[in-house]
């Protein structure tokens, strides 16, 4: 059999969706754009960001949302030093588990920072809004390191 | 910003785009790339494994019930019998197709082993498994490297296939069947 030419091509495979966020994100992410970070209590009195819908011990549906700070503490990091086409950012950038002020349990976001060293866990870092919010978590665009670190 | 834009800004946020998209660079392969350049010249082809004769379309370049390697390529029919069938009613999004139309498992004559292509040109309510059809194509200056250059497939004026003799037969097809 005579041989021949191997066919390759570029090939995308979307899935639209659209996604219903119920009460609870639904405000969380209302409140992401107006530039307000809220959580929710839970009934051992932890404030939880982003907030849950359900209280993790007792299960119980939760309302008391909180106003949280727009700095906080890095819990801890992962530098990612070849961001893909996905990640938020497209310079190199740091994953990390931040503990707003005034919450209790720390959220997952992005740090841009200068590079690996600048960063420590421990550090104190702040909201860098998106310049056009529009209820996505993507409205915090990043967080920045807050001054001197302590 | 608009007016409308901030009256819209005011509303709470109920719900949100989460789209994925998956990049891929397909290869076809050996097998399928030959599969592809007949069919861009308007032929169907399948290829026959040489321990159990079965023929397999689109070729994949091996035998997935002996596991060795097939390379006899044989044009096939333009003919095929209805396997199977489903009427789609729910429109998909994007899909340009409007419902209801048909999607069939063909086995076209001389091949083993049935695809999925579209049928129509046919009253929906009365097609049925053992429906003998036959390929649409486009005009041959559209034809490419696509499944799709064959437009769909519709039903024949000929007797019905029986469900044992589906898949079984020959490449002339009911004249060659002995």
């Amino acid at each position: 059999m005579t041989d021949v030419d191997v066919l390759s091509e570029a090939f995308e495979l979307g899935f639209t969706y659209t996604r219903s966020t119920g009460p609870v994100m639904g405000r969380f992410l209302t409140a992401l754009r107006d530039k307000r970070i809220e959580g929710i209590r839970a009934s051992d009195g932890r404030v939880i960001v982003p907030p849950m819908e359900y209280d993790p011990e007792t299960a119980a549906a939760l309302d008391e949302f909180v106003e949280v700070g727009q700095e906080g503490e890095v819990m801890s990091w992962c530098w990612v030093s070849e961001p893909r086409r996905a990640h938020p950012l497209q310079q190199p950038f740091a994953w990390a588990m931040i503990k707003l002020d005034g919450a209790d349990v720390a959220m997952i976001h992005c740090i841009a920072a200068t590079d690996e060293a600048a960063l420590h866990t421990g550090a104190r870092v702040k909201v860098r809004w998106a310049d056009e919010p529009r209820g996505h978590i993507s409205d915090i665009a990043c967080f920045e390191l807050a001054g001197v670190a302590p | 910003m608009s007016e409308d834009n901030n009256a819209q800004a005011r509303e709470p946020v109920t719900g949100m785009d989460a789209p994925i998209y998956l990049q891929y660079q397909f290869t076809a392969g050996r097998a399928p790339s030959r599969f592809l350049h007949a069919l861009k010249q308007g032929r169907l082809t399948g290829q026959r494994c040489p321990g159990c004769s079965q023929v397999y379309i689109p070729p994949r370049g091996s035998c997935p019930a002996c596991g060795i390697a097939t390379d006899e390529e044989v044009t096939l029919s333009n003919k095929a019998t209805v396997q199977s069938f489903t009427i789609v009613y729910i429109p998909i999004p994007g899909n340009p197709i409007k419902p209801p139309y048909i999607v069939a498992n063909l086995v076209p004559d001389g091949a083993n082993i049935s695809f999925i292509h579209l049928l129509s040109d046919c009253v929906n309510e009365e097609v049925h498994i053992g429906q003998r059809v036959e390929a649409v194509w486009k005009p041959a200056q559209e034809w490419d490297y696509k499944m799709d250059n064959i437009l769909y497939y519709r039903p024949l004026e000929e007797p019905d296939v029986p469900v044992e003799l589906i898949g079984r037969l020959p490449v002339e097809g009911w004249e060659g069947q002995a």
